[in-house]
């Protein structure tokens, strides 16, 4: 299991570079939270306390929470999202090994309906409006709620590039538009948003590590990829003003995490071969579906969650044909 | 040309190429590359064991029908002397590995996965070494009857000696077998006695191999050889070149656990599957073991039934690992002696190899027919806690490595939660409990004994279900023949007041009744008489019945 967390690293590390302290405190906080939940959950639930610490499984969900959560959350949005995560999703259904969902996306998915304002806060990427906040001004938002004189939050955070284009589009100003303009052309670089692009690409230098240690399924990122690349561009060539490039959805907001970190979760995820390749393939329609159409900024966590259920029914229909069956 | 000609040229040719021995690569699914820990007990020749004061043989040493048994407690027996008969088709003669005295019959642990008694014959051994009178069939096989030969496989008890125990004259009555396929592959790791078996009787192998060809009236037997056991290859090799014949070809395939598996191996050799649920002889192939050869050889050559096989004890809790020859009945734990006892740190003491084999509380127990390995492991060399496991988080490392393509990971989800209908759908039949499964498990599940265990219960249950549907049956028949008996003895009693009614009429007066009748209507006739005589009596005649009811009323 802590391969998963030595592969997260790189992706990690530039997240730290491109959005500042917020990712760290979220981490801190995350990793606290979801430890301690565990501990308590196990001792209530009269289990060995450390030896199932040790696996690792609570670790690795604090940290795909830190990272999926947005780099300004105060506080208390990533202390509910890692209590519930952890208490409600993954142990009221039995713990490591039986829990339906992906805890980290459960725990994502009920602060994002329930502040939906506090999960817009991305402060901005390295290079953009003067880039993240210091240390003590992230500091004091994250743990205090409180900001220098005459700041506003909006000023020192920033939409992501997929929620801007989303907002733009809705305005009828058209993508090329949008990245082109004086005002936004920063938040966007050659492949995807900035930042963003460096982000992906390392979580996907870190995933093919992870996938070649034979610890993550090759074909869930595989299938979700090449759904997500398909899909983005089927419609971006029908209409390229308006929907954005393949490379753009690949390289973008939280695809190589959850590529390979978090839909490869082989508790939630379809367990039999051809079942993954469908389960993959499904999450890529998924989330090019709520990005494009849907209210929510990126579509990950729902995708994720959504595919989680259908999981079991895969599984069933997609059985491997048995040595000696004679339909082979 | 025949099609058996035409076969035997073709051998010919590649026989006569530069290179006779073929190679191939292994072509089933999953499997694993494991570290084979063979040389512990490769270094000497087979030793045979000293004889002993005591043996108990089990009646139940194969798959099928437990024997029945020929002898009583005091009996004096001979050595080779069947002491119990096949009592159904599928089952196996036993024989008394010594000369000597019953001197009983009793409940006796056996090695078994369940860790159960079972029915058992202790012979005293006299240490004079008597035999039974011999007459072997030897080289007249070739002009006997298949049924005859076939005959003297069943008399010997022979049962097949790769672990299954099948008993080998119930295959061998398949018919239209093109190829006989002899299973020296021995993939399991530590094991080494059909590679020390072949190197030492490789004559006698083949000679097998041509008594049970004639048999079954093979067209070819291939020789299937690991590449791990060269000098097994050699040696082999050396007398088929000797024969001659072209019946027979040695196939050499890679080290891949289960190899030696029946299907798995048939796959290799042919590139087709056993149609799940069915036999090998619908792809027209039989497959045995080099020792089940061995031991057709030596009940045809003679006339000796299987009292003794090779056993390989080893690991690296036993001092001196060796392969012995056993006679059948030996206790386990004069095995481990003659081979120099316990090392210190010895740890579990398993029958069979690591992956297939089960382990032993007590060495108490006899060798059987399918003690084909004595594994004592040292405590290092068992780094798997016994503590409970890990729970699955569905990985899915075990649906890579199955040679039965199946779900071993939904399986363990399935038998843990007792889901018997969906147990059934995941193929749970068809595990081969190879244990690849449980040997890549991150978590550590002992994944196979989960399915013996749901295995076990699914079979119970059936059985529980027959038996219910037995008894619901007697009890329909017992109230059915209730309800017979019932309407039976209704009937006998109306015919019998039919009887009676038509006595009755036929003798008028014979009884009370008619006097009371006839009383009656004397009585009737006189009120008529009275109601004639006028208005005023009929009034009062209705008032008094009027009041008669009202008596009863009240």
């Amino acid at each position: 299991m802590y391969k998963v967390v030595y592969a997260m690293i790189p992706g990690t590390l530039a997240a730290m570079y491109f959005f500042g302290w917020g990712v760290l405190f979220n981490l801190l906080i995350a990793i606290t939270t979801c430890l301690a939940t565990e501990a308590m959950v196990l001792k209530m639930r009269n289990r060995e306390v450390l030896a199932s610490l040790q696996d690792g499984s609570a670790f690795v969900t604090a940290c795909l929470l830190a990272l999926a959560l947005p780099s300004l959350a105060p506080w208390w949005i990533t202390v509910i999202a890692s209590l519930f995560a952890i208490a409600v999703a993954k142990h009221l259904y039995g713990g490591l090994g039986f829990n339906p969902f992906n805890p980290a996306m459960v725990g994502y998915i009920v602060v994002m309906i329930s502040f939906p304002l506090e999960m817009t806060m991305w402060s901005a990427p390295m290079g953009v409006n003067g880039g993240w906040p210091d240390f003590i001004t992230t500091f004091n938002w994250v743990f205090l709620g409180a900001l220098p004189v005459a700041e506003t939050i909006d000023s020192i955070s920033m939409a992501t590039p997929i929620d801007l284009l989303k907002t733009q589009l809705s305005q009828y100003h058209d993508i090329h538009e949008t990245r082109n303009s004086e005002q936004y052309s920063a938040l966007f670089s050659t492949i995807s948003g900035t930042g963003w692009q460096w982000v992906n690409i390392a979580f996907l230098a870190g995933g093919i590590w992870l996938v070649r240690k034979g610890v993550a399924d090759w074909r869930i990122p595989t299938a979700f990829l090449i759904s997500l690349v398909l899909i983005s561009n089927l419609f971006a060539v029908i209409d390229y003003s308006s929907n954005s490039s393949a490379l753009f959805h690949v390289f973008s907001g939280g695809t190589m995490l959850c590529a390979f970190f978090i839909a490869t979760d082989p508790v939630t995820a379809s367990t039999t071969p051809r079942g993954r390749w469908i389960y993959g393939a499904c999450i890529g329609v998924l989330v090019y579906v709520i990005r494009s159409w849907g209210g929510y900024p990126d579509g990950i966590a729902f995708a994720v969650v959504l595919m989680n259920i259908a999981a079991p029914l895969i599984d069933y229909y997609t059985q491997p044909k048995v040595f000696g069956d004679p339909n082979k | 040309m025949n099609s058996l000609e035409m076969h035997n040229s073709d051998i010919h040719k590649r026989q006569t190429s530069a290179h006779p021995i073929e190679k191939n690569k292994a072509a089933f699914d999953g499997g694993l590359t494991l570290v084979a820990h063979k040389h512990l007990s490769t270094a000497s020749a087979i030793s045979p064991l000293p004889a002993v004061k005591e043996y108990v043989i089990p009646l139940q040493q194969h798959i099928g029908a437990m024997s029945q048994v020929l002898v009583h407690p005091g009996d004096r027996v001979l050595k080779g002397q069947m002491i119990a008969r096949p009592s159904a088709p599928v089952s196996a003669a036993v024989h008394s590995p010594v000369s000597g005295t019953v001197r009983d019959i009793m409940e006796h642990e056996v090695p078994h996965v369940s860790g159960l008694s079972d029915q058992c014959v202790i012979i005293e051994n006299d240490f004079r070494d008597e035999w039974v009178e011999r007459r072997p069939l030897a080289d007249d096989y070739y002009n006997s009857t298949t049924s005859q030969v076939r005959k003297v496989v069943s008399d010997a008890g022979i049962v097949g000696l790769g672990g299954a125990t099948f008993p080998a004259a119930v295959k061998q009555t398949e018919v239209h077998i093109k190829t006989l396929i002899l299973n020296g592959v021995e993939c399991e790791p530590y094991i080494t006695c059909d590679d020390v078996l072949m190197r030492e009787h490789a004559r006698e192998v083949i000679s097998g191999a041509d008594i049970i060809g004639h048999i079954i009236k093979a067209h070819e037997c291939i020789i299937a050889i690991e590449d791990n056991k060269p000098d097994a290859i050699k040696a082999m090799q050396e007398v088929i070149e000797e024969d001659g014949t072209g019946f027979f070809r040695i196939q050499v395939i890679p080290t891949i656990y289960p190899s030696g598996g029946e299907k798995q191996l048939i796959k290799i050799i042919t590139g087709e599957e056993v149609p799940k649920g069915r036999f090998p002889a619908e792809l027209h192939v039989l497959c045995h073991n080099v020792a089940t050869a061995y031991a057709v050889h030596k009940a045809v050559y003679e006339d000796e039934p299987l009292i003794s096989r090779i056993v390989t004890v080893t690991g690296h809790g036993v001092e001196q690992p060796q392969n012995i020859e056993a006679l059948i009945g030996t206790p386990m734990k004069a095995c481990i002696e003659h081979c120099g006892g316990y090392k210190d740190n010895h740890d579990e003491l398993i029958m069979g190899g690591p992956m297939m084999g089960f382990s032993l509380d007590t060495d108490d127990l006899p060798v059987v027919k399918a003690t084909n390995c004595l594994l004592v492991t040292a405590k290092e060399e068992a780094p798997k806690s016994k503590q409970h496991h890990m729970p699955c988080i569905r990985c899915g490392r075990c649906v890579e490595v199955c040679p039965a393509r199946l779900l071993p990971q939904q399986l363990y989800w399935y038998a843990s939660t007792k889901n018997i209908d969906r147990l059934v759908e995941h193929n749970i039949f068809d595990c081969i409990e190879c244990g690849c499964c449980a040997y890549v498990c991150p978590s550590e599940i002992p994944l196979v004994q989960y399915y013996r265990y749901a295995k076990t219960s699914i079979w119970q249950q059936e059985r529980e279900r027959k038996h219910s549907d037995i008894a619901r049956e007697r009890h329909e028949a017992h109230q059915a023949r209730l309800e017979k008996q019932k309407q039976e003895r209704e009937e006998k009693l109306r015919k019998k007041r039919e009887m009676l009614a038509k006595k009755a009429k036929d003798k008028p007066g014979d009884n009370k009744q008619d006097a009371i009748a006839e009383a009656l209507a004397r009585a009737q006739a006189k009120k008529a008489a009275r109601a004639s005589q006028g208005e005023a009596t009929k009034k009062d005649g209705n008032d008094q019945d009027d009041n008669s009811k009202g008596k009863e009323a009240r």
